[in-house]
């Protein structure tokens, strides 16, 4: 009996005496611990998953505390609602992070690039990579088989025309395309770039341009015509720093193969000058004038042969050769009739690309054009 | 006296080593040798920890004995390791804050460590006195560093296992470099009678 007394007095002593030394050195040892830390823990979701770069979600929230100028919405399991609690606590408004989006960096649409084999085997885009590096003459291009299509979980990206294409309303940029893609093609950018170089071949600008028509082929043109040194180009293959790049659309204008996409023409049509106004109104008259003396001069323009439609191409040639000379007798003749549409253009650019009536259309889409020529 | 203290560190550090010969604290062994830095602060922490342990825990054997109340030295010495490690752990964020933070998480996992409560409880069972006890626990903790180091360097060989059969992949060959290394650790056997 006394065996068990002593025992379990000893033990008890040992523990209390354990406890006694624990509750004062917690005192002495004490750390003063900011109380935000701790709210902060208390919001953060406790993934531990590391995502926002720091060791866990104890480190994240010692780390906000410690560095005011820290972002607040670096957590991505908890996304913008942990953000603006976060925010609360440290007093910060949650600023919300720059809208981003994929972009698919190539334009080889079936008609582009050239087809180097017929390909029939397993209908994923890493198997074609593996066969010589894909169906298309340009290794570096969209395979257009749809690996980002598939791995897509919010329906953004589908295959047109041979290329993968992104739907901007719907792109969440979660990058699980830019994974799934074998030639590293699709990039997550800030959305607010819209002028982006649609290429990503690195061979000499001979070799691109037989693979490709609308490749880059590394002819510095775009470099040389930025204001804003946004623009370099290496290893034959051009790149716009988003920092840099103000959207003003030139490199697009100049580029000879159309390898630089300029994207804002779809949202919004730049605003113009009463001059580019004035040379819009000739266009528009030069190209009324072209119709009708159709047969006469339509000076084949190589450079210019993107438009689908032949009638259109063949008007917009001509319609920049009369822009060349402003004082085309032709164009004033057929002024007078210009201005009561040339308002519709100026009201109903951004609409007429859906829904204008088609002779309006015309007229919009060429004098938008020939306008940003002008710029 | 010397040369006994010599004879005991080394036995610990190749002859008895705690993992590889031992195979205590085959947790820590397995789980924080992926790479060397963890590797060698866990065995650095782990080494302090036992040289503390045993320090607190032989007099406390001594005091166990004069009551005649051996048989609780397993729940005792883990009572009184579990607390030293809070009162260590309490202690290095007041005044070491840089070394706590670069031990980080192992010092609370060393809580529950059997190499530690086996270093306390071979030297009550050795029949060591109070300098050898220490000399013995420093040891060790040496020869777990040195097996950690040793493991975590094989270990980053065995990243790139492309070339490996799957059924090898991962776990099961990891298991078979500690038992190989284990094997070449048993040729130091009969080495310190």
């Amino acid at each position: 009996m006394d065996l068990i007394v002593i025992a379990i007095v000893v033990v008890v002593a040992i523990g209390l005496v354990a406890a006694c030394i624990l509750s004062y050195a917690s005192k002495v040892f004490y750390v003063p611990v900011d109380e935000r830390v701790s709210k902060l823990r208390a919001e953060l979701p406790g993934a531990n998953c590391g995502g926002c770069g720091f060791a866990g979600c104890d480190d994240y929230a010692n780390a906000l505390v410690e560095d005011p100028e820290l972002s607040i919405n670096k957590c991505p399991v908890g996304g913008a609602a942990v953000a603006a609690k976060l925010g609360e606590i440290l007093g910060k408004s949650a600023e919300a992070g720059e809208k981003q989006l994929a972009v698919v960096m190539c334009n080889g649409t079936r008609d582009a690039v050239k087809p180097l084999l017929a390909y029939n085997d397993i209908k994923t885009c890493k198997a074609a990579k593996n066969l010589f590096g894909g169906m298309n003459a340009c290794p570096f291009g969209c395979l257009g088989l749809g690996d980002c299509e598939a791995a897509c979980d919010f329906d953004a990206i589908h295959i047109c025309d041979g290329v993968a294409v992104v739907n901007k309303d719907a792109c969440v940029a979660c990058g699980a395309c830019a994974k799934a893609c074998p030639n590293s093609l699709i990039r997550i950018s800030p959305a607010k770039n819209l002028v982006v170089v649609k290429c990503h071949n690195t061979e000499k600008g001979g070799v691109a341009r037989k693979e490709c028509s609308n490749a880059c082929i590394g002819c510095m043109k775009c470099q040389k015509v930025c204001k804003f040194d946004a623009i370099t180009v290496e290893n034959n293959l051009a790149y716009i720093d988003p920092e840099k790049c103000k959207n003003c659309g030139m490199c697009a204008k100049e580029c000879p193969t159309g390898a630089i996409h300029d994207e804002r023409k779809k949202k919004a049509a730049p605003k113009k000058s009463p001059e580019e106004i004035e040379a819009l109104k000739k266009a528009v008259a030069a190209k009324k004038a072209a119709a009708a003396a159709k047969k006469e001069d339509a000076p084949a323009d190589s450079t210019d042969a993107k438009a689908d439609d032949a009638k259109e191409k063949a008007a917009d040639t001509t319609a920049k050769a009369a822009d060349v000379k402003a004082d085309d007798t032709k164009a004033d003749s057929a002024k007078e009739k210009t201005p009561v549409k040339e308002i519709k253009v100026e009201t109903t650019v951004e609409k007429a690309e859906e829904k204008a009536p088609e002779t309006v259309k015309e007229v919009v889409d060429e004098s938008a054009d020939i306008g940003d020529e002008n710029v | 006296m010397l040369a006994n203290i010599g004879v005991i560190i080394l036995s610990m550090v190749l002859v008895n080593n705690y993992p590889l010969a031992q195979f205590l604290g085959i947790c820590p062994f397995l789980g924080v040798s992926k790479e060397l830095d963890s590797a060698k602060g866990m065995g650095i922490a782990v080494t302090f920890v036992m040289v503390l342990a045993t320090a607190a825990t032989w007099p406390i054997m001594q005091l166990l004995n004069k009551f005649e109340i051996g048989y609780l030295q397993t729940i005792v010495f883990i009572l009184v390791i579990a607390a030293l490690v809070q009162l260590v752990e309490m202690f290095m964020k007041k005044s070491m804050p840089a070394l706590y933070k670069s031990l980080g998480v192992f010092l609370p996992l060393i809580t529950t460590n059997c190499a530690v409560l086996g270093v306390c409880i071979s030297v009550i069972d050795d029949g060591y006195n109070y300098i050898e006890a220490l000399v013995c626990a420093f040891g060790a903790g040496i020869g777990f560093l040195v097996a950690m180091i040793i493991f975590a360097g094989v270990r980053s060989k065995l990243v790139d296992q492309s070339r490996m059969p799957e059924s090898f992949r991962g776990v099961p060959i990891t298991l078979i470099t500690a038992a190989i290394l284990s094997l070449s650790f048993m040729g130091f056997q009969g080495m310190v009678s």
